[in-house]
């Protein structure tokens, strides 16, 4: 039987899923950090479906893992914010935002100007 | 049984979740993100999460997705060089392998979720009384699991701190982002006018009812950082120089007065981050009052990201 938790659950293991495969297929650093985002927001849905299920005692959701679920999503902006800063400042430096060896090795033999 | 509303939603989600993993450009991934978080919105309101719907709409969509548009907007002249560093076909097809067999296990997982569900509502419900809030999960952020919170706030000043960090030395001391120069008469210098007052009032109101409905201090700062960030972007007021004095004390004021208050704790209620139950109450609205600034400086801050300007310029 297919309820509503179960509905939006298996959306978010597809999610995961995907962003997975975005993550390591991706060579873009900045939709590496959006793969990781939708990553994230797949294990905040599938953790909102099991506090869904918990509905009891007059509450129409188990609150505990939904205030977790606001605390999940403000650190996850928060590292997305620190992960941005480091790949901007990278493209500073570099003028490139690539992550490969031969991109690292221009960098450290200098022969690449900003 | 199953509303077509929810499959509706769903084919939606997954959809504009492909999209963002393929999309050609950054830019328009970025766009289908936003798109991604006002759907999840109405997901968490499915799923009876009003108050993670707030801050799905707010924080998810809204200032993760202004942050990337501008992340995209300056990588746009690399993003050619870099998308031709393909990864080979065996790679890509082992990532796909992958991903599948996490995607199965987990949906496994989720047709075999116990039945009845393990919940804490019980506990929530017969406790929360003493706290003298009348939002659940407002009295699960502030009191029940009060460490996660104070912890939270720790690690937002952390990321600010290490986005700072990342200031080239000769911009140390500046003022973060570049200077905004819109149009005076224009259309955005008029929103920036009209439109804050309203938000001010809007963002404090979800702020003080979050005690006892839907809302609390993390929406509400995020539509206060907002309509900060709003009146810079216009043009109509300067970031503050990060060495600013007052800036770092209001900073760090909202994680202090939370230690201060817990260890207060240990003294009167014989634990960390204890309430004694005559004082929960007017100790957790010291909390949220300390943190409101706080989080709004920071939230607002994270998105202007590390000073590109000299000190005077």
């Amino acid at each position: 039987m297919m309820t509503v938790a179960s509905v939006f659950g298996l959306c978010a293991a597809a999610l995961i899923g995907l962003g997975l495969f975005g993550l390591i297929t991706h060579p873009q650093p900045l939709r590496k950090i959006l793969a990781f985002n939708v990553i994230g927001s797949g294990v905040f849905l599938l953790f909102g479906a099991i506090a869904y299920r918990g509905a009891g005692a007059g509450m129409a959701a188990d609150p505990v893992p939904q205030a977790l679920l606001i605390t999940g999503i403000v650190v996850a902006f928060s590292a997305t914010a620190l992960a941005v800063a480091v790949l901007l400042r990278l493209h500073e430096e570099t003028g490139s935002a690539s992550l490969t060896a031969e991109a690292a090795d221009k960098r450290s033999g200098g022969g690449q100007d900003a | 049984m199953i509303d077509p509303l929810n499959i509706g939603l769903v084919v939606l989600i997954v959809g504009l979740a492909v999209w963002i993993i393929l999309a050609r450009d950054a830019f328009s991934a970025v766009v289908a993100f936003i798109a991604y978080g006002l759907l999840l919105t109405l997901v968490w309101a499915q799923l009876q999460g009003i108050d993670v719907a707030l801050t799905e709409a707010a924080i998810g969509g809204g200032l993760t997705g202004a942050l990337l548009i501008g992340a995209a907007s300056r990588l746009k002249r690399t993003e050619n060089a870099v998308s031709a560093e393909q990864p080979g076909i065996a790679l890509k097809w082992l990532a796909a392998g992958l991903s599948t067999a996490v995607t199965l296990v987990l949906a496994i997982c989720v047709l075999a979720l116990p039945d009845p569900a393990p919940s804490l509502a019980d506990a929530v419900a017969a406790n929360i009384g003493s706290t003298g809030v009348g939002n659940p999960i407002t009295a699960v952020l502030l009191a029940f699991r009060a460490m996660d919170t104070l912890l939270e706030a720790v690690v937002l000043v952390f990321a600010l701190i290490g986005v700072w960090s990342l200031t080239p030395d000769r911009f140390w001391a500046g003022r973060p982002g570049l200077k905004q120069s819109a149009d005076p008469n224009g259309v955005l210098a008029y929103i920036a006018r009209v439109l804050p007052p309203i938000g001010l009032v809007v963002g404090l109101y979800i702020f003080w009812v979050g005690a006892d409905y839907p809302g609390g201090k993390f929406q509400g700062a995020t539509i206060l950082a907002a309509m900060w960030l709003l009146v810079i972007m216009a043009g109509l007021a300067d970031a503050p120089a990060i060495d600013r004095g007052l800036l770092r004390f209001s900073l760090v004021l909202g994680p202090l007065a939370f230690i201060g208050i817990g260890v207060l704790g240990v003294a009167v209620a014989g634990d960390f981050l204890a309430y004694p139950v005559e004082y929960a109450k007017p100790l957790i609205l010291v909390i949220e009052f300390a943190l409101m600034p706080t989080l709004t400086l920071i939230l607002g801050l994270l998105l202007l990201g590390a000073p590109q300007r000299a000190v005077e310029s």
